[in-house]
């Protein structure tokens, strides 16, 4: 959002030691975990850049579990993330990758996979100011921040879809923000990712999946 | 209602008769999506957070994670009950409080970014050390508070609060313009006057390189927050006192700016100048130079 608040400047509340390595990190967990439709009993972190370099004496790792288990930037319980993912029975790897490089210095892929075998990868960015955008859902690139209710649509590529949408948003009367169209290769899996600034209600789930084209629906309400 | 830069800050508060905490609080809630009430709590917590992030290492001294810190604030502060301390109590208040809140923050523990995780101890250390040698009350904290956010909302905008971006003259520099600005409002200066702290404040710290050891947000970071929160006292004083500074607060965040993308990015927050790139820093472990 572009209106910076007092608690944008004075904030946000967090556990240290830095906005963008430890805040950034634990939010854009919070928000794979959010992504994810299952509880989520492993999870696999490829850090990347900056965060590949200096991840431990930042507590990235632990601030990145920390979201993966729920947790927000100001909660303490961050620090004992490690003995906690035990006790919540997450199982957690963390792989260093200093070789590939990203369009992010601090960046991360966290490979999830829920209770029933449900898989989902995502990548996210720390910005800086604690600020985060997903970048990539599976194999396809996207982008969003969560900072709007987000909507996002795994689709066949294929016509009429968006029209599809855009019909059922516009029916139950959600105002879009931004909505852009992401895809694989033509013709093959797309997400779609609606933004907008007001609550989009949950009954439109139901009614945009009624097209036999989308796989998948994920929804992250602010 | 709201503003894009100090001039308009300050005809707003010219026009509504408003201070700057006032206009800032006006424009949250006619801007933003707060009410009144809720942005009272949140300040409430805000400085509750930054309470407990001064106490507990003076209590309870540990080390940082990276190791480089722990303990430094706790011998300040001991050492201002001797008679060898030379900088009188609430300076000396002022900057051990502010290593106070590093060493939270280097130890993961809660902190308010103010602007920014590195930049933490400044706007606490001020604020409660003068809280305590005046006595003041925890409303007129929430009004200095919102007096910093917006002094810290003119830099986000038109500057930058980003090491990485500008140095460590936008996160210390940041926070201590703020603090400063805020210091001024409380003791009754006009807004005016806050803006000329927070000019003064800028231009002294105009150029600080960010150059933290091994990466880590610990040193030369701690002592960092020490000389903002020691600048914004001074820079307050003079401002009471009537001392101007030649050049307007916009033109200083300005130049702030076009110094911070002037910075090599070896003094940009990647550990590999300055302090960090020392024999010394680069034997502590960051590796990052090789
Ligand atoms: S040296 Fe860099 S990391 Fe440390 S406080 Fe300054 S800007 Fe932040």
């Amino acid at each position: 959002m572009n209106f910076l608040s007092i608690f944008d400047v004075i904030g946000p509340n967090m556990i240290g030691p830095s906005s963008s390595h430890t805040a950034g990190a634990c939010s854009m967990a919070l928000m794979a975990r959010r992504l994810c439709k299952e509880p989520i009993c492993k999870v696999v972190f490829t850090l990347y850049g900056s965060f590949a370099k200096t991840y431990h004496g930042h507590g990235t790792d632990r601030a990145l579990l920390g979201g993966i288990l729920g947790f927000g930037t100001d909660d303490a319980r961050i620090r004992d993330a490690f003995e906690l993912a035990k006790e919540f029975g997450v199982e957690y790897e963390f792989v260093i990758d200093e070789k590939t490089i990203t369009d992010h210095p601090n960046t991360a892929d966290i490979a999830m996979t829920g209770v029933n075998g449900y898989e989902l990868t995502v990548r996210g960015e720390s910005i800086g100011g604690g600020k985060i955008k997903i970048v990539r859902i599976g194999n396809i690139d996207v982008e969003f921040t969560g900072e709007y209710s987000t909507l996002i649509i795994k689709q066949n590529d294929t016509p009429g879809i968006v029209a599809h949408i855009s019909q059922c948003l516009s029916n139950q009367n959600v105002n879009i923000a931004f909505m852009r169209l992401f895809r694989e290769d033509k013709g093959a899996t797309a997400y779609t990712v609606v933004e907008s600034d007001e609550l989009i209600p949950e009954s439109i789930l139901a009614e945009i999946k009624r097209n036999p084209n989308v796989h998948e629906i994920m929804l992250v309400q602010v | 209602m709201d503003f894009r830069n100090g001039q308009e800050l300050l005809e707003l508060c010219e026009k509504k008769q408003m201070t700057i905490s006032q206009v800032m609080k006006e424009r949250e809630i006619t801007c933003g999506t707060l009410t009144d009430k809720e942005i009272m709590e949140k300040l409430k917590t805000v400085l509750s957070i930054m309470k407990a992030a001064v106490n507990e290492p003076l209590t309870h001294p540990k080390k940082s994670n990276g190791g480089l810190i722990g303990g430094e604030a706790k011998k300040v502060s001991d050492f201002g009950n001797t008679s060898r301390s030379i900088c009188g109590s609430l300076l000396n208040k002022a900057i051990s409080y502010s290593m106070a809140v590093l060493e939270v923050n280097a130890s993961m523990g809660l902190i308010v970014a103010a602007p920014t995780a590195g930049s933490s101890g400044v706007i606490p250390g001020v604020l409660l050390a003068l809280q305590e040698e005046k006595l003041y009350s925890d409303e007129l904290l929430y009004d200095a508070l919102l007096n910093a956010s917006a002094i810290g909302y003119l830099l986000m905008r038109n500057a930058s609060v980003s090491g990485a971006e500008a140095g460590c003259q936008a996160e210390v520099g940041a926070a201590s313009a703020m603090a400063a600005s805020a210091v001024v409002e409380m003791m009754g200066g006009t807004p005016q006057m806050c803006l000329q702290a927070a000019s003064i404040a800028i231009s002294n710290l105009l150029g600080m390189v960010c150059d933290p050891i091994a990466g880590l947000v610990e040193a030369p970071c701690q002592a960092r927050n020490s000389i903002g929160a020691a600048n914004a006292i001074t820079c307050a004083e003079l401002a009471l006192a009537g001392v101007t500074h030649p050049i307007p607060f916009d033109e200083m965040s300005d130049a702030m700016l076009r110094v911070g993308k002037s910075i090599p990015f070896e003094l940009r927050e990647t550990a590999m100048g300055g302090c960090a790139g020392t024999p010394t820093g680069c034997s502590l472990g960051c590796g990052m130079c090789s």
